[in-house]
C-alpha cells in the first residue's frame, strides 16, 4: 500500500465488511475498518472477549475478511505471540494484530500484554479504549475516567484511570502511540509506522461509545475531536526512545493552540451528568487534565530527541 | 534408536524432539520444570529445530501454543497441578477448537495446604474438557505416549488434544532406561502435521466466533464422536508403534493375569506397576487375582473394561483422588461401565495415595484382603474406603 497522506489515498479495499453488528456510531468499527485497510490482506487478527467478538458476526457468518482467531479474555497478547511464532517457524511473514477492548487490556489482559511486550514479541496490539466494559453492558474498568457513570459506578467513578501508555513505555514497548479515529490521518500515520516496524507495538485508541457514554450516535467524531481539543485525550507517539506529541496535541504542547475548557467535552456525554451538575467537580476534572498534561510534558522532556 | 537413562520428564522432552515439535511455550512449575528446561536446551543447541517461548503464566503458555498450533504447526507444552488449573480456560479453548496439542501434566496435589507430591485431583478435574487423557505408569510409556499422542490427536477422525498424565516424582524425577527413536525413525509412524484447519491469509475465515444454539449442540456432539473414534483407532496406532519401535504396546488398558482371576484390581499410573507386584504376591498365596491398568481414561475404554471384569467375583478400584461426597473417579466410571452387564461383580473403591502418601505392593495386598473379607462376609459396601487414614 502506498503511503496514505490524505483521505483521498485511503484504499478502497474493505476487510471489515458491511453487515457487521456494531452499534450506530461505534468508533471501534471505524478503527477496525481502517487498521485492516492499513495492514491489508496479509494479516491475521486475534480477538479476546470484547464488543468485537460479537460484532464480527454470528457463526457461520463473519464480517472480517482476514483470518480471525477468537480467544479467551485474558489471552490476546499471548495468542498473538503464538500465532506470529507459528507463522515465523514456517517462514511466513504475516502481520499479526490483537484487537482488544480496555477491559481485556488494562485489566484482565494486562499480564499477557506486559509479558509479550517484555519479550518484545513481533506483534501489533490495538486497544480500543471505550473506557468501560461495554460488551457486558457498561461496567467500570481500569480505563474508566474519574467521574464517569457506569452501571457499577452509579454515582460516578471516584478513582482516576490507569495510564496504559505510560505503563507501556515503562514496560519497554518498541512503539507506543495514542490515536482516535476522529483524527484519521494521525491514525493512518501511526498505524503505517506500526506496520513497518518490528517488535512489540501498542496503539491505544480512544473509542467513543454512544450507548456507554450516553450520547447521540451522530456525535462520535465530534466527541473524539473534543477529547483531543480539551486535552482529555492526548495524541502522542513513542518511537525508538523518543516521545513526541502529534496533531492537535502537538499544537497544545507547543503553545500554538489552547486547550478548550473540558466542560465542552463532558456536557455532550450523559455519563458525566454528575460532574456537570457541580462547578467544583468540573474544576476538579479540569485540574486532573492539567495534571496529566504536566506529566506528559515531563515525559516529552525526558524522552526528547537528542 | 538408543537407550538412555532418563526421568519421565526428560523422556517426554525426548518425545517432543522425536515428534519434530516446532513450537514450545511453557511456564515453570515443580515438578514439571525439567521437561521444558531440557527442551530449552535442545532448541538453543539446535538439536531441535523449533522455537521456545518463555511466557509469563500457564494461561499464556497454552494461549501461545494454541496460536502457533492454529497456524498449522505441531506444538507442545507441559504443566502440573496449579499450572493446569491456571490454564484451565485455555484447556477448554484448545479442545473446542479441535487442536491436537500434546501436553504432559505431572500429577501433583493441590493447595491448601501446599503439596508438591503426587495426587490425581488436578487432571481429574479436567476430565470433561474434551482432552484425551492417558495415565502412564513408567518412563518408557511417558515417551511412547508423546509420539502416539500426536499420531492419535492429529488423525482427521479425531483432531483432539492429548493430555499425558504422569505421577509427580515417582515418574517425573525417577530415572529408568528409555528407548528413544530419532526423528527420522519416527517419520514413518508420525507424518508431518496436516491440520484440519489453519489460520492462513490466503484463505481467510473466523474461528471461534459467537455461535447460537442453532449450531453449538452439533459442535459438542462432534467432539464426542471424535472421542469415540479415538477409542476405536488407538489400539491400532499402538500396534503400528510397536512395529516401528519394537516396544511391546498394550493399547487402552493393560491386563495382567486377568484371564483366570476371580478378583481384579484396577489402578491408574504408577500404582498399576505396584499392583503387578501385589498380584504376584497374592497369587503366591493362592489368591486368583489380576490387574487392569487403565491407561486411557478419556475416551473411557468401556468395552474392554466390561469384558475384563464381568463375571469376576470382586473388583477393587484404587483412586488417587476423590470426587468429594461421592467416590473416586475411576470407581465411578467402572461402576457405570458394568451397569449393562448381567453379572456385575461387587466393586469396592479405595481412596489411596492422596498428596503423595506411599502406596506399596504390601499395602495393595492388604487392600485386597480387606475387600475380600467384606465381600465374603456379605457386606454391601457402597461408600469409598479411606483405607490409609491414620487418625
Amino acid at each position: 500500500m502506498s503511503k496514505v497522506k490524505s483521505i483521498k489515498d485511503i484504499p478502497l479495499q474493505e476487510y471489515l465488511m458491511p453487515g457487521h453488528a456494531a452499534c450506530a456510531g461505534c468508533a471501534m468499527a471505524l478503527a477496525v475498518r481502517h487498521v485492516l485497510k492499513i495492514l491489508g490482506r496479509n494479516t491475521t487478527v486475534t480477538v479476546p472477549a470484547c464488543c468485537l467478538s460479537v460484532i464480527q458476526g454470528i457463526f457461520p457468518k463473519t464480517a472480517v475478511d482476514v483470518p480471525l482467531k477468537n480467544t479467551a479474555f485474558a489471552s490476546a497478547a499471548a495468542m498473538a505471540s503464538g500465532i506470529k511464532a507459528g507463522y515465523r517457524v514456517q517462514g511466513k511473514n504475516v502481520n499479526v494484530i490483537a484487537i482488544a477492548g480496555d477491559g481485556g487490556t488494562y485489566d484482565i489482559g494486562i499480564q499477557a500484554l506486559s509479558g509479550a511486550v517484555e519479550r518484545n514479541e513481533d506483534i501489533i496490539y490495538l486497544v480500543y479504549d471505550n473506557q468501560a466494559y461495554m460488551n457486558t453492558g457498561i461496567q467500570r474498568s481500569g480505563a474508566t475516567p474519574y467521574g464517569a457513570w457506569t452501571t457499577t459506578t452509579p454515582k460516578g467513578k471516584t478513582e482516576k484511570r490507569k495510564d496504559l501508555g505510560f505503563i507501556m513505555i515503562a514496560n519497554g514497548a518498541r512503539y507506543v502511540a495514542t490515536v482516535t479515529p476522529s483524527y484519521l490521518m494521525d491514525f493512518y500515520s501511526k498505524f503505517q509506522k506500526a506496520k513497518e516496524r518490528k517488535g512489540s507495538r501498542v496503539v491505544i485508541d480512544l473509542s467513543p461509545c454512544p450507548p456507554g457514554w450516553r450520547y447521540d450516535p451522530g456525535f462520535t467524531i465530534e466527541i473524539g475531536k473534543l477529547a483531543v481539543q480539551t486535552g482529555a485525550w492526548i495524541l502522542w507517539e513513542f518511537e525508538d526512545g523518543v516521545f513526541q506529541f502529534t496533531g492537535f496535541s502537538k499544537m497544545i504542547a507547543e503553545g500554538k493552540a489552547k486547550k478548550k475548557p473540558v466542560e465542552s467535552y463532558l456536557k455532550l456525554q450523559g455519563r458525566f451528568k454528575e460532574i456537570i451538575k457541580s462547578k467544583e467537580k468540573i474544576e476538579y476534572y479540569q485540574e486532573l487534565i492539567n495534571e496529566n498534561w504536566e506529566k506528559y510534558l515531563k515525559i516529552a522532556e525526558i524522552y526528547k530527541k537528542k | 534408536m538408543e537407550t538412555l537413562i532418563l526421568t519421565a520428564n526428560h523422556a517426554v522432552s525426548y518425545g517432543a524432539w522425536s515428534s519434530r515439535v516446532k513450537f514450545v511455550a511453557a511456564y515453570p512449575i515443580t515438578p514439571q520444570t525439567t521437561i521444558v528446561e531440557m527442551l530449552s536446551e535442545f532448541i538453543s543447541s539446535k538439536k531441535m529445530d523449533a522455537e521456545f517461548m518463555t511466557v509469563e503464566s500457564e494461561h499464556s503458555a497454552l494461549a501461545a501454543v494454541t496460536g502457533a498450533e492454529s497456524t498449522g504447526v505441531r506444538s507442545f507444552t507441559a504443566t502440573s497441578s496449579h499450572g493446569l488449573l491456571y490454564m484451565s480456560e485455555m484447556v477448554h479453548w484448545v479442545a473446542r477448537a479441535r487442536l491436537p496439542i500434546v501436553m504432559p501434566v505431572v500429577n501433583r496435589a493441590l493447595a491448601p495446604p501446599w503439596s508438591i507430591w503426587v495426587d490425581h485431583t488436578d487432571t481429574m478435574s479436567h476430565r470433561d474438557t474434551g482432552w484425551i487423557q492417558i495415565y502412564v505408569s513408567n518412563n518408557q510409556e511417558a515417551y511412547d505416549m508423546v509420539l502416539q499422542g500426536y499420531r492419535l490427536g492429529e488423525d482427521r477422525k479425531v483432531s483432539m488434544p492429548v493430555m499425558i498424565c504422569m505421577d509427580a516424582f515417582l515418574l517425573s524425577h525417577t530415572f529408568a532406561p528409555v528407548k528413544i527413536l530419532t526423528p527420522e525413525e519416527t517419520d514413518s509412524f508420525l507424518p508431518p502435521y496436516k491440520p484440519l484447519w489453519k489460520l492462513d491469509p490466503e484463505n481467510p475465515f473466523s474461528v471461534g466466533g459467537i455461535t447460537t444454539a442453532e449450531h453449538y449442540y452439533e459442535f459438542s456432539e462432534m467432539m464426542d464422536q471424535a472421542h469415540r473414534n479415538a477409542g476405536e483407532i488407538f489400539d491400532e496406532i499402538s500396534r503400528e508403534y510397536e512395529k516401528v519401535s519394537g516396544l511391546l504396546q498394550t493399547g487402552k488398558i493393560e491386563k495382567y493375569r486377568v484371564e483366570d482371576a476371580e478378583s481384579v484390581i484396577l489402578a491408574l499410573g504408577t500404582m498399576a506397576e505396584e499392583t503387578r507386584v501385589a498380584v504376584d504376591r497374592l497369587r503366591a498365596e493362592g489368591e486368583k487375582v489380576g490387574l487392569v491398568k487403565v491407561k486411557m481414561f478419556r475416551p473411557f475404554p468401556n468395552k474392554e473394561i466390561r469384558e475384563a471384569l464381568e463375571n469376576k467375583s470382586l473388583v477393587v478400584v484404587m483412586d488417587r483422588s476423590v470426587s468429594y461426597g461421592h467416590e473416586g473417579p475411576l470407581s465411578i466410571e467402572v461402576k457405570s461401565t458394568l451397569y449393562p452387564s448381567e453379572n456385575r461383580p461387587p466393586v469396592l473403591n479405595f481412596i489411596v495415595g492422596l498428596g503423595g502418601r506411599d502406596v506399596t505392593f504390601k499395602d495393595i495386598v492388604s487392600f485386597h484382603k480387606i475387600a475380600k473379607k467384606k465381600v465374603t462376609e456379605g457386606k454391601k459396601v457402597t461408600e469409598p474406603i479411606f483405607v490409609q487414614l491414620k487418625v
